[in-house]
């Protein structure tokens, strides 16, 4: 039984899985990257990713148009990133627990608005797989790499340039800056709320392109809570890469491996039972966090709001 | 007039400005998808209060709430955010019901409360592990209770489909649930509706809540702890200690709720593959209720009352309106947002009361920081 795991084509199909999954995680965990970066935790994530992904999806479903769905995401994951820097950075809110609050008014608003305005599911035409011409011939690696939609690429792009962002730009400097000592940046001119808001909004816009991802290039379908807890997960891969875009990656090609093994073991019906299944990657971000815990420190002023001592 | 008075009462009025301006924009949110606000907001009232039928449905739906909103409460007084009153919940429930099926024959009077108390257990050692990880290995509990609640519902799934699946059904699909409970366990109906003595236990628990929480020295070391974690290290409290014992009560008391669910209400347990298919949210609804009762045990006594109306009500606004019910779960989000929010104007009252006594005592400015905390 195990031995079909070990096909050739099976184990392109898995890789293939492997990056297509991992797509959302990497759009949320690089968003929510620059958020704590900079000492804001955004635990809202799921909550913005749900609203955006009804949005988009209800875009293409009545207009067809991928692009006016596009630009309504970004719209709408500035506007939700702007809310969250109002209520964490200039109403110095406990981050987690507003986070909590976002999140219940992304899944209910996301809910509310499906079954009012769409009912049932009806499948859409989303982001097609566009191959890459001549990369895509290679075998296996092809198949693997080269054959996969816009947004897919989109997500492997933005880690270089997050990277360099972060840690080759001025912008980057005061980002990390204001995440470790925002006194320090403070008294040197640096406009700590005003960075924040920068990376909140930039988090923002990311999870609402996550969240898109799901509903209409992954999936290609709308459901009551699609992204089951997708956001969070994004939340712990940040942790799990210790802040680091490359190590983001990383953590999040790991889980989506995982998780399409997962997928192609009850797919091939491997008698391992599938609830069992389907909590591993659960279990392995566990592990992960506890693993990676001891050895990474966070961002110092993380979760700490900034007032000036007048 | 008393200045005291004065801010202790600004102070009950936030959380109720917070909830008036999330029915405000909820109301907006009626509008823009066709529905009456005042209409619906009618149906809603009329379907948590309208008659003894549906007053004792919001008592019902409101004893999980409480129950989970006092372990909550127990957590955030130590600094704990605990996230994990889905799985907490479910992990009671599967000791509870387990044992209920492992002594079919005993003795309700014996029985029940010892299936209770497995539950209590069976939570506390579901929110005792994100306590240790975070004690020992400084792990986020916020992701690990997350990461808990999801390994929670694959764990009932798996039992439910497995081992504890009731073989007696009718039909060529089993359904994912166990054999049902002796009906000697039930617990007694209060009066003749769906009001079981849950709620009765609920509400005494949160008296003994407040007890522990204030007049013992275990709710001192919890509430030090949440307020200054650094001075409690220096006042010789155990920070580690103190952290894994809340979560594990956090943990027990939703476990409680877990359990009390089947006992109370259900009978059976029953798994449709998600965590809200038995829990109804209520791990999460929870957290709203803890806060909007000040995370105040005799507080959130009204307050879990006040959602458990939203959620009846909501049964009736889709009835009525043809508005899903998912608005409770907006509304609810809104006004986790606006009480957190609004808590900086607390504090700014606080500090600004802090400092207007010190001037008076013309104390060192330190004193005016220490106090404002």
């Amino acid at each position: 039984m195990l031995s079909q795991l070990l096909d050739i084509t099976v184990i392109t199909g898995i890789l293939a899985s492997m990056i297509r999954l991992a797509t959302p995680y990497i759009y949320a965990a690089i968003g929510e990257t620059f958020g704590q970066k900079s000492g804001v935790l955004n635990l809202g994530v799921d909550g913005v990713m749900l609203i955006s992904a009804f949005t988009s999806y209800y875009i293409v479903l009545q207009t067809g148009n991928l692009f006016l769905a596009m630009l309504v995401t970004i719209i709408i994951g500035a506007i939700m990133g702007l809310l969250m820097a109002l209520i964490s950075v200039t109403l110095h809110a406990e981050q987690g627990i507003s986070g909590i609050g976002i999140f219940l008014f992304g899944l209910g608003l996301s809910d509310l608005l499906f079954q009012k305005l769409v009912g049932t599911a009806k499948p859409i035409t989303g982001f097609q797989d566009i191959a890459i011409p001549v990369l895509s011939k290679i075998p296996i690696l092809g198949e693997v790499l080269f054959k996969h939609s816009l947004l897919v690429y989109g997500a492997y792009i933005l880690i270089p340039i997050a990277w360099f962002v972060l840690n080759k730009t001025t912008f980057g400097l005061n980002i990390r800056a204001v995440g470790e000592n925002p006194a320090a940046a403070d008294s040197l001119g640096v406009n700590v709320a005003l960075v924040r808001y920068k990376t909140l909004i930039i988090g923002g816009i990311l999870s609402a392109i996550a969240g898109a991802s799901l509903s209409i290039a992954l999936l290609n379908v709308f459901q009551q809570n699609l992204t089951n807890g997708l956001g969070f997960i994004a939340v712990a891969l940040v942790y799990f890469g210790a802040w680091r875009p490359f190590y983001v990656l990383l953590g999040s090609l790991i889980f989506s491996f995982v998780n399409a093994l997962q997928v192609w073991i009850q797919v091939l019906g491997i008698p391992i039972p599938s609830d069992i299944a389907v909590m591993m990657p659960y279990v392995l971000t566990l592990l992960v966090l506890v693993i990676s815990a001891g050895k990474t420190r966070a961002p110092t002023a993380l979760t700490k709001p900034y007032e000036r001592n007048e | 007039m008393n200045k005291k008075f004065i801010d202790s009462l600004f102070n009950a009025f936030l959380p109720i400005i917070a909830v008036l301006l999330a029915l405000l924009i909820g109301a907006v949110i009626l509008l823009l998808i066709g529905a009456n606000p005042i209409q619906a907001y009618g149906a809603l009232i009329n379907g948590a209060f309208g008659n003894k039928h549906a007053l004792a449905n919001t008592i019902v739906k409101a004893t999980p709430l409480l129950l989970v909103g006092l372990g909550i409460a127990i957590a955030f007084r130590s600094g704990v955010i605990n996230i994990g009153g889905e799985g907490q919940m479910i992990l009671g429930a599967l000791s509870a019901t387990i044992f209920g099926l492992a002594f079919p024959n005993g003795p309700a009077i014996i029985i029940v409360p010892l299936a209770l108390i497995m539950g209590f257990i069976g939570g506390a050692f579901w929110g005792g592990i994100p306590g240790y990880l975070k004690a020992k290995f400084n792990v986020n509990e916020i992701l690990s209770t997350i990461m808990m609640n999801a390994i929670a519902v694959q764990l009932m799934n798996f039992l439910l489909r497995g081992v504890l699946i009731d073989k007696n059904q009718m039909g060529a699909a089993l359904i994912p649930q166990t054999p049902r409970l002796n009906r000697a366990y039930d617990l007694p109906r209060l009066v003749p509706t769906r009001l079981h003595l849950g709620a009765a236990i609920a509400i005494g628990l949160a008296i003994l809540v407040y007890i522990l929480l204030w007049r013992t020295s275990l709710g001192y070391r919890i509430r030090a702890v949440g307020l200054n974690a650094f001075a409690s290290r220096y006042a010789g409290i155990s920070i580690d200690r103190t952290f894994i014992l809340s979560m594990m009560l956090s943990g027990a008391f939703c476990g409680l709720a877990g359990a009390i669910q089947i006992y109370g209400l259900n009978h059976r347990m029953v798994t449709d593959g998600t965590a809200v298919g038995f829990t109804g949210s209520a791990g999460f609804n929870g957290i709203v209720a803890a806060l909007f009762g000040q995370l105040h045990p005799i507080g959130i006594i009204p307050s879990s009352f006040f959602f458990g109306a939203l959620l009846v009500g909501a049964g009736k606004l889709q009835r009525v309106s043809q508005v899903p019910a998912a608005l409770i779960t907006t509304l609810n989000g809104l006004i986790v947002i606006f009480v957190v929010s609004s808590e900086i104007w607390r504090k700014r009252r606080a500090r600004k009361r802090a400092i207007e006594q010190a001037v008076v005592k013309k104390a060192s400015p330190d004193i005016i920081e220490n106090e404002a905390r």
